[in-house]
């Protein structure tokens, strides 16, 4: 084990630059027409140009060109009007072609950047560039001797997002990795599931001495399947330089492979040992043109993205910054919001609260999305505006609520339906609290005693004869006044 | 005259005019093969249901159905065009038992038509090599002297067709690879324009310069085959979206009066041999007996062609041969002890010493270090050839120069010296690279009685002008007499 030893870390500075492999969510895959969707039965989802077989060759999908602009346009990047193809040349089982099409010399995008808030504080992260590339298949390793491949993923196409080393500890680079992958959903070019390995990264970690503006020596490390394990493994890192640094040795640059069970990064190879990937124009294909036109039409399909919008709830509707977060980080979500913002008959905040707390709770117990959930910006509103009226109680507008999941109806038509319609007659609610206060003398007595505990009986009684539907503070009232 | 003789013209003629069946124009073809093939030994494979398929379109035919003026006749491939359920071996033992389960887009053009595959045909190993000898299975003869090479690497469709054992071929050229066997041969060897014609299924040597082409017995064959095989192809993103004319109706229209031929004079010097240049004197005098001016013309940047094709070309190949690893198909070797053992011994078991040294050769010029030296610099070298050859065709319409340095050499030949054999390839891969069209035509015979050829060149997509400068040529000059 290493030791955390806070004085170590003060006198270096943390230098990181992370590699981010999104999968793009196109219908098909990037070379050849098999459909883009995850697993499947081993195989199954290949044709002779993913399989690489000799003879075949590549044509570009052309949504790939498009949905990779699109994130070069949401992190503020140039994007080259040309950009080639380059083949990385490298032997692996689960690389078919025994190279991956990818772009070297002239990357699609360029030179952009992204803002994230770390700390409390805003930070500027460059992207150094973002390109198109393949996935590559899977192989299952079997047992020591056997390994299995499964070539479906082969294809799927790719973007790396390459960042400058800007960030200096690991919550920056979890912002900037949250930030990535919020942005890549609201642009709809990525699901960014973790879970099924659509989004990955590289980390690259050295360290200098603080105020020194030298880059250090640079370790990568490589099989960072999440993101928690990359902050593990920035964390891991930062220890093991550092401690090699304080007992004055060398670092050495090399490529290691994290591995997140036992929480350590080992050595894969050094840089004498570093692949040759023999890059070379791909001939397959020809260069990817795109015009000032196409580009000026792609950013207008762009729509408000995260930061913006955290940005303006929290100006514009004074919420909290955690609630303007959590509001954003689900697309659909923020979506769900913003229209019910727009409809103008609830206030903001009280639809913020009815996201966060009963439908979340809904989203939660029932793991559901909320496109899934039957809720509409219009329900929604109608639902909570028949709680503010005082229509129907709060309690029944949550019931209405797991209704309108369930069944899609009407909110207006489940309350009539169920007749929960809040009773706010004065003179029908006076005729319950007799009936009940003549019903139970004990606890009119133990009330008159000063049992105040006796009073929660009696508007549990009257309500239970409401039905639930007694307004509680109307009916609180006339007990008082009768008692 | 026996069936096997005719041209696909003359075969197609007497088809429509039910003068023979399909299935007697195959069985003619059958009985040659039978009976000459180990003279020559050209096919690597022969089909097992041609008879069949004869049949088909002879019943088709007699139900009156419009069908395509090939349809009926027979064509050999070489061995690199992928065809669905037939071995695909590029000559190698990688590839030995490799089926396809898809067809090249230019099998699906013939089958369509209505054409009959009869084999599939020898060739140099992944087509590296210009003699045919680097097959793992055989060697190929010329049928004009069989101590003599066909060429290469599609020997075995110069072979075949001017043996008798085949009317039409196709065949794929990369610096020569149809041109120079069809000059060895005394066939018409016509590399189209780049991207005239798709390469979907045609097993990858160098991609920035492999092309399909054909190897016939004349212009009018060759035309006609061109009509099928040329075509945007989606499946292709180097293929040309254009529309191509009708090459083999518009050919009777030969009339070359005040055509401009340029001749690089420069490059009729060292290492080429007296008869060759003879005989292209010859048939430039011929051209200009029928209209022709002639122009001395200069492409300087040519004298580095083949360094720079050989470069480029073998860092293709490497990386294209690189999926040949013995895990999803071909050859696996049998012992092996892990991941890289298997990679090692299933390549150096799987792969001829030439397709091994193209692509060690490759490699290196890629590798980090070397590549602005070698590939960076040939990709210079490259641009300045075209740069130059669109110069010279604000000049002249046509260039013509010997198709090859020599006529046929022996078997063996050149074993000890590589660096001439890749020399020779002087005047084949300036149009490699530069991706025009080219067309090789006999003109001449050599002493030893063995055939001579000029090659045509013309600017990108000028196909019409060659096929008609070659048919004036041929209808001038005559068609040299074969199968005898």
């Amino acid at each position: 084990m290493i030791e955390d030893n806070e004085e170590h870390i003060n006198e270096y500075e943390p230098v990181i630059g992370l590699e981010v492999h999104a999968e793009l969510s196109t219908k098909t895959k990037i070379y050849c027409s098999c459909r883009n969707v995850f697993g499947g039965s081993p195989n199954t989802n290949v044709c002779p140009i993913c399989m690489g077989l000799p003879g075949t060759l590549p044509s570009l999908n052309k949504k790939v060109v498009e949905y990779a602009v699109k994130a070069g346009i949401a992190m503020n990047c140039h994007i080259n009007n040309i950009s080639g193809h380059d083949r990385k040349n490298y032997f692996y089982p689960d690389l078919p072609k025994a190279y991956q099409i990818s772009q070297w010399e002239t990357p699609i995008c360029e030179n952009g950047y992204l803002d994230i808030v770390s700390d409390g504080r805003i930070k500027r992260i460059g992207i150094n560039r973002i390109h198109i590339e393949e996935d590559a298949g899977k192989l299952l390793h079997e047992s020591e001797k056997n390994s299995l491949a499964d070539f479906n993923r082969c294809g799927v196409p790719l973007i790396e997002i390459v960042s400058e080393p800007d960030m200096n500890n690991s919550s920056q680079a979890k912002a900037y990795l949250e930030t990535i992958k919020m942005i890549l959903q609201y642009i709809g070019v990525s699901d960014c599931k973790m879970q099924e390995g659509s989004i990955r990264c590289d980390v690259n970690v050295s360290l200098r001495k603080k105020g020194s503006n030298k880059l250090g020596t640079r370790c990568e490390l490589k099989n960072v399947n999440s993101f928690s394990s990359a902050i593990r493994g920035i964390e891991y890192e930062i220890l093991r330089q550092t401690k090699i640094l304080k007992s004055r040795g060398n670092i050495k640059q090399e490529t290691r492979r994290w591995d997140d069970a036992i929480g350590k990064s080992i050595i894969m190879r050094t840089k004498e040992n570093a692949n040759d990937y023999r890059y070379f124009p791909e001939p397959d294909l020809k260069a990817i043109v795109i015009s000032d036109y196409e580009i000026e039409k792609l950013k207008e399909t762009i729509p408000e993205l995260p930061n913006t919008k955290i940005w303006r709830y929290i100006n514009e509707y004074g919420f909290s910054q955690i609630d303007a977060e959590i509001i954003v980080e689900s697309t659909e979500r923020a979506e769900l919001f913003d229209k019910s913002v727009k409809l103008d008959i609830c206030k903001p905040k009280t639809i913020c609260n009815w996201i966060l707390s009963d439908i979340a709770k809904i989203q939660n117990e029932t793991g559901l999305a909320i496109s899934d959930m039957n809720i509409t910006a219009d329900k929604l509103c109608t639902l909570i505006s028949e709680v503010e009226k005082g229509n129907i109680s709060n309690t029944a507008g949550k019931t209405v609520l797991s209704i309108i999941v369930k069944s899609g109806k009407d909110p207006l038509d489940i309350i009539k339906e169920n007749n929960m319609a809040q009773n706010s007659d004065r003179e029908s609610l006076r005729c319950i609290v007799r009936k009940v206060l003549l019903e139970n003398p004990k606890s009119v007595n133990d009330y008159k005693n000063g049992k105040e505990k006796a009073l929660g009986f009696i508007v549990g009684k009257c309500m239970q004869k409401s039905k639930g539907t007694a307004n509680p503070s109307m009916l609180k009232e006339i007990i008082l006044s009768e008692i | 005259m026996l069936l096997y003789k005719k041209t696909a013209a003359e075969l197609s003629k007497m088809l429509r005019n039910r003068e023979c069946s399909s299935v007697e124009i195959c069985n003619s073809f059958l009985d040659r093969i039978k009976q000459n093939e180990k003279n020559t030994e050209a096919y690597i494979t022969i089909c097992d249901d041609i008879i069949d398929k004869a049949k088909e379109i002879d019943k088709m035919l007699a139900l009156g159905e419009k069908l395509h003026a090939l349809a009926g006749i027979p064509i050999a491939l070489k061995d690199n065009i992928s065809t669905k359920g037939i071995r695909t071996t590029c000559a190698s033992k990688m590839l030995q038992n490799y089926i396809p389960p898809y067809d090249a887009y230019v099998v699906k053009k013939l089958k369509d038509a209505g054409m009959i595959i009869t084999g599939k045909l020898n060739m140099d190993e992944f087509a590296m090599g210009s003699s045919t000898e680097t097959s793992y299975f055989k060697k190929t003869h010329n049928p004009y002297d069989p101590d003599y090479v066909p060429g290469g690497s599609s020997g075995g469709c110069a072979a075949a067709v001017i043996s008798g054992e085949a009317v039409l071929s196709l065949g794929s050229d990369t610096g020569g690879s149809i041109r120079q066997p069809a000059a060895f041969c005394g066939a018409v060897g016509f590399k189209p324009t780049y991207g005239s014609v798709s390469r979907y299924g045609l097993i990858a040597f160098a991609s920035s310069l492999d092309q399909i082409g054909t190897i016939c017995r004349d212009v009018s064959d060759t035309a006609l085959l061109y009509n099928l095989i040329c075509g945007y192809d989606k499946m292709d993103a180097t293929s040309a979206r254009r529309e191509y004319p009708n090459f083999y109706s518009r050919l009777s229209d030969c009339n070359i009066n005040g055509m401009r031929i340029g001749i690089p004079f420069e490059y009729f010097k060292e290492n080429v041999s007296e008869e060759v240049i003879q005989n292209i004197l010859n048939a430039i005098e011929l051209l200009k007996y029928i209209g022709a001016e002639i122009y001395e013309i200069s492409l300087p940047s040519t004298k580095y062609a083949v360094n720079a094709y050989y470069i480029i070309s073998s860092a293709e190949a490497s990386s294209n041969l690189a999926r040949y690893d013995g895990v999803r198909y071909g050859y696996r070797t049998k012992n092996y002890n892990n991941l890289s053992d298997m990679y090692t011994k299933t390549r150096s078991e799987g792969f001829g010493d030439e397709v091994k040294r193209r692509i060690m050769l490759g490699n290196f010029v890629l590798s980090s270090g070397y590549y602005d030296k070698y590939y960076k610099k040939a990709s210079d070298i490259r641009l300045m050839i075209k740069y130059e050859f669109n110069n010279a065709f604000k000049e002249c319409d046509i260039i013509i120069t010997p198709t090859y340095p020599t006529s046929a050499f022996k078997f063996g030949e050149h074993k000890d010296n590589l660096t001439k054999l890749y020399n020779n390839d002087i005047f084949t891969v300036p149009a490699s690279l530069a991706g025009i069209p080219s067309i090789s035509i006999p003109c001449g015979y050599s002493s030893k009685g063995l055939p001579i050829a000029m090659q045509i060149m013309g600017k990108n997509f000028s196909e019409m002008t060659l096929l008609k400068v070659a048919y004036a040529f041929e209808k001038l000059y005559g068609k040299p007499e074969r199968m005898e």
